[in-house]
């Protein structure tokens, strides 16, 4: 976080030395992208907070710390659909991991939750259109089923 | 830009600024009622995620701004664009691995580098490699998931994404843009 903006102020510095209006323009035109998204970039995100907070770690922890092939279909369907930041996500996954949840369980977990994201499609496809985005979140599922069984593979 | 676009109804504008208020008064009520969890955990949700928003996001847009402004085409063409070699993909992992956010603030500047020319599958593996791979994360991940599992994990990513990256590219019309009016 800190390094964005380390980099973007120093960006921005060099802007305005090599030319004032021309780094109001790029600013006008990150603004308005900004503005233009954050309507829908709210309501998803208020949405998100709600399932949230319906859903505990407890709940979470109930399906797939268990064995056999439900724990890693849950694995996929709770991270597709999950909206955590990492500095959640590791600890919670390590939580699982002491109940006795497999690699691939974890590996699937955390893949899927960083690769895809269902709740966040319609922010996707207001800059990617619905056909990219889709096409996009159907193959991270399919490369994190890989990864998954890459994992269970390479660490067994 | 957007001139085209019909006004979405008063509903569809305001069903974000609904919700939040809600939740808003869910978490008040969790408060005075000192009963109401679900109220005060959907609040500290929101919270956690306007945080983020608004320390990424502003960076964000301003960097999409200025390499808008100061990047010529013909830079990124060369470089990463559809004819450019192997050697843009180890640069656009090092590109995505540098920045931090969720995965929702890596698609402007993944929308930008597409409409200045860069090439499709570079535009996929920048954004895999940005939701999966981030330098500041691999630290937490080592430290609760260990070392053994951290690597394993980024190699077997890279090499499941960048084909995917590849793939996307193909899979899409050759001619595919993406929406220009989006805004």
């Amino acid at each position: 976080m800190i390094v964005l903006w380390i980099i973007t102020g120093a960006a921005l510095v060099a802007s305005l030395l090599a030319d004032r209006h021309k780094t109001f323009v790029a600013a006008a035109k990150g603004f308005q992208m900004l503005r233009g998204i954050l309507p829908l970039l709210l309501g998803v995100l208020a949405l998100v907070s709600l399932i949230l907070a319906a859903v505990t770690p407890e709940m979470i922890e109930h399906v797939l710390a268990g064995r056999g092939p439900l724990p890693f279909l849950a694995a996929f369907g709770l991270g597709s659909v999950a909206l955590i930041p990492g500095f959640i996500a590791y600890p919670l996954t390590a939580v699982f991991k002491q109940h006795g949840a497999s690699y691939a369980v974890q590996a699937a977990f955390i893949t899927s939750l960083m690769m895809v994201g269902i709740l966040t499609l319609p922010i996707e496809a207001r800059f990617f259109g619905w056909r990219v985005s889709l096409l996009r979140n159907g193959l991270a599922l399919f490369g994190a089923l890989l990864v998954a069984i890459g994992m269970a593979w390479v660490l067994a | 830009m957007s001139k085209q676009r019909n006004r979405p109804s008063a509903i569809g504008r305001s069903w974000p600024w609904i919700i939040a208020a809600a939740i808003a008064v869910f978490w008040v009520f969790g408060r005075i009622s000192g009963g109401f969890a679900f109220g005060l955990r959907a609040g500290a949700n929101l919270r956690e995620f306007l945080t983020e928003m608004a320390t990424v996001l502003p960076p964000m847009f301003l960097l999409v701004g200025l390499f808008d402004v100061w990047v010529p085409r013909h830079l990124v063409e060369r470089y990463v664009g559809r004819r450019a070699s192997a050697a843009a993909i180890p640069w656009m992992v090092l590109l995505a691995t540098l920045q931090a956010g969720p995965l929702y603030a890596a698609f402007p500047f993944a929308i930008g580098l597409w409409r200045k020319g860069c090439a499709p599958r570079n535009v996929f593996i920048y954004l895999f490699a940005f939701s999966a791979m981030k330098l500041p994360m691999l630290t937490f991940e080592v430290a609760f998931l260990g070392w053994r599992f951290s690597l394993a994990r980024t190699i077997i990513t890279l090499l499941v994404f960048i084909p995917a990256g590849i793939a996307m590219e193909r899979l899409l019309p050759g001619a595919y843009s993406p929406p220009e009016a989006a805004f």
